[in-house]
């Protein structure tokens, strides 16, 4: 946990291509979050956590401009993201939403074409460009060989992939994933993410994600921003910023936190059920 | 998916098979209006009705064929046009098979224009067409309006039409009780739905109407078939969602009282077209070139079956569409129950 300090340094001080800045969120009446700034670094993976309802998603929507805020802005390279066409953010920051509906009878390969979608006019509906960035992203996502089956008949894991292959036909230079890796089993949320630190590393490219495992976020973020309530409790590297202290503060949960034997990263590790009893009665 | 490119750098993509339906259903189309044009009590052959056609007729085919039974056919055309585009468009942004002009009130909203300008004003033709757009584009704003909640979503749309339907032809049976005799007998050859006696006035106003709307339409094609994937994936590719479906929307709504306007409420053909043309193409998607033409051959194959099926009786078009439409909504009833849709 750095001190509020740092804190305010590294808030909002304009140099990233993705910023919200100051912004009031909420759905009709309700307020999730009020006056909240945060910065996404460039070239960072950036993993947003936090228990539920604290605003997490909200945030993202916000970030991805589908949730125009009441009060306050979200920046995109400098400008008001709501004053951009939206054909132009479209090439600049892309999403994979929680809910997406794949048409009935479309072929893998025709999805992910659509991602091609903010590139095309009516005019110039399939350039070779479109045609060799398509094949890229589904060979990044490990669905080159799927091209020609039906996303109906798809697994839940590779399902998942040919939405981030047809995220990736994108382009963008940042990409918001609203939890990847939800209803997913465990080997394929491990996979969901090694695909996400990849694009990070190999691509260059912006990542923001919110993910619901704690341990998961600590692994693979190169900055994690934990939310409570509507505001930033602590962002930052994951490996200075976890702290039992922490995870208590922001979840409520008395836990360890361990090196994970693999990575190095924090390992979040809850406490047995008794300890936590006896810590209760003391209080 | 094939793609054509110029050196200019411009590129259509199409789908090969969508392609040949497209074809094949023009070629359908016409081989039924020529056929349709030399039917009726006085019966031409279809060479002659294409030499008439062309401009080389005999002087009583002329009239017949031009003046007679040409300006029918286009009327039919363009009304089933305009019913299959309609119901695309609605079935894909209400995500719903269930989800077109005829179910969820517009015609019924048009019919209730229609029959308060019959009824309480005893109104000419003209007059009548114009209730029944006004009637069709009301109950269109107060539809969108009542399933309107930070945004318009599919089962919301479906529900909110269904009710106003039923109350709508609540209304319109209100309205013929309160009508006198001759008044009542128009009101019911109108509500049924019917080609008879359209000529030439009849095809320019729809004509018009949809020389604006379909280039309208089709221009916004591919941001309706982004709409399909769910609104924040639509969102997050770039389509400004909610002013896509508002002009789609609104072009639907105007489509399908102006086809209502100029033959009547002719049932099922805006919820049968557009999945008759999908399961042809057999392409994910809204096809709505192969739905409106596939509107339209219904609409006139109809018509020639009310003709000529029925003996010396023929019967307006509407009551065979409603019965084919019939039967298919219940087969589509039942197969999207098994499927566990509704």
């Amino acid at each position: 946990m750095k001190t509020p300090q740092k804190q305010e340094r590294t808030a909002v001080n304009g140099q990233n291509r993705l910023i919200a800045d100051e912004v009031t969120l909420g759905y009709d009446q309700r307020i999730i979050a009020e006056r909240l700034s945060v910065e996404i670094p460039d070239n960072s993976f950036t993993v947003i956590v936090g228990p539920n309802a604290c605003g997490k998603s909200t945030l993202l929507r916000a970030l991805s401009r589908m949730l125009k805020p009441s009060h306050g802005r979200v920046l995109l390279d400098g400008q008001t993201i709501h004053s951009i066409p939206a054909k132009k953010v479209a090439r600049t920051l892309g999403l994979l939403p929680q809910t997406s509906i794949a048409p009935d009878g479309i072929t893998v390969g025709d999805l992910v074409a659509r991602g091609r979608y903010p590139h095309q006019g009516l005019l110039r509906q399939w350039s070779p460009d479109d045609e060799r960035v398509v094949d890229e992203s589904m060979a990044a996502t490990g669905v080159a060989e799927l091209a020609d089956r039906y996303v109906d008949e798809l697994s839940g894991g590779q399902r998942q992939r040919v939405w981030i292959a047809m995220a990736l036909a994108q382009q963008t230079p940042l990409l918001l994933l609203d939890e990847p890796t939800t209803f997913l089993d465990i080997q394929h949320q491990i996979d969901v993410l090694d695909l996400c630190a990849e694009l990070h590393e190999e691509q260059g490219r912006t990542l923001v994600a919110v993910l619901h495992d704690l341990n998961h976020a600590a692994r693979y973020a190169t900055h994690l921003i934990a939310l409570r309530d509507g505001e930033v409790v602590a962002q930052g590297p994951p490996s200075e910023i976890v702290t039992a202290e922490l995870v208590e503060r922001v979840f409520g949960l008395p836990c360890q936190v361990i090196d994970d034997p693999e990575t190095g990263t924090p390992l979040v590790v809850p406490a047995a059920r008794r300890a936590r009893v006896a810590a209760a009665r003391v209080d | 998916m094939k793609a054509l490119r110029t050196r200019a750098g411009l590129s259509v993509r199409f789908d090969p098979r969508a392609l040949a339906v497209v074809g094949l259903l023009c070629a359908a189309v016409l081989a039924a209006s020529v056929v349709l044009i030399g039917t009726g009590d006085f019966e031409i052959p279809a060479a002659d009705v294409i030499r008439t056609l062309l401009g080389s007729g005999a002087p009583a085919h002329q009239f017949i064929v031009n003046d007679l039974r040409l300006p029918r056919v286009l009327v039919g055309l363009l009304v089933g046009a305009a019913l299959g585009l309609s119901g695309a468009i609605f079935q894909t942004i209400s995500r719903n098979p269930l989800g077109s002009p005829d179910i969820i009130g517009f015609g019924q909203g048009s019919a209730v224009g229609a029959l308060t300008v019959i009824v309480l004003f005893q109104g000419g033709a003209a007059a009548v067409a114009f209730g029944a757009i006004v009637g069709g584009v009301l109950t269109g704003a107060v539809i969108y309006a009542l399933a309107w909640r930070q945004g318009v979503h599919g089962y919301r749309l479906v529900l909110v039409g269904i009710g106003a339907a039923a109350v709508l032809t609540a209304v319109n049976g209100y309205l013929l009780t309160k009508a006198q005799l001759v008044d009542a007998a128009r009101a019911m050859v109108w509500l049924t739905g019917s080609l008879d006696g359209r000529d030439w006035a009849h095809v320019w106003p729809l004509l018009a109407l949809c020389a604006v709307l379909v280039p309208l339409v089709l221009s916004r094609a591919r941001a309706l078939r982004m709409l399909e994937m769910g609104d924040d994936v639509a969102y997050a590719l770039g389509v400004p969602v909610e002013r896509t479906r508002l002009v789609l929307m609104t072009a639907a709504v105007l489509l399908a009282a102006s086809a209502t306007a100029a033959a009547g409420p002719v049932s099922f053909v805006a919820l049968t077209a557009p999945q008759l043309a999908r399961r042809l193409t057999r392409s994910p998607g809204p096809g709505l070139l192969p739905a409106a033409l596939m509107g339209g051959l219904l609409l006139i194959t109809a018509d020639l079956a009310a003709q000529r099926l029925f003996g010396t009786d023929t019967l307006p078009v509407g009551v065979l569409t409603g019965l084919l439409g019939g039967v298919y909504l219940l087969w589509l009833l039942v197969t999207e129950r098994k499927a566990g849709r509704i």
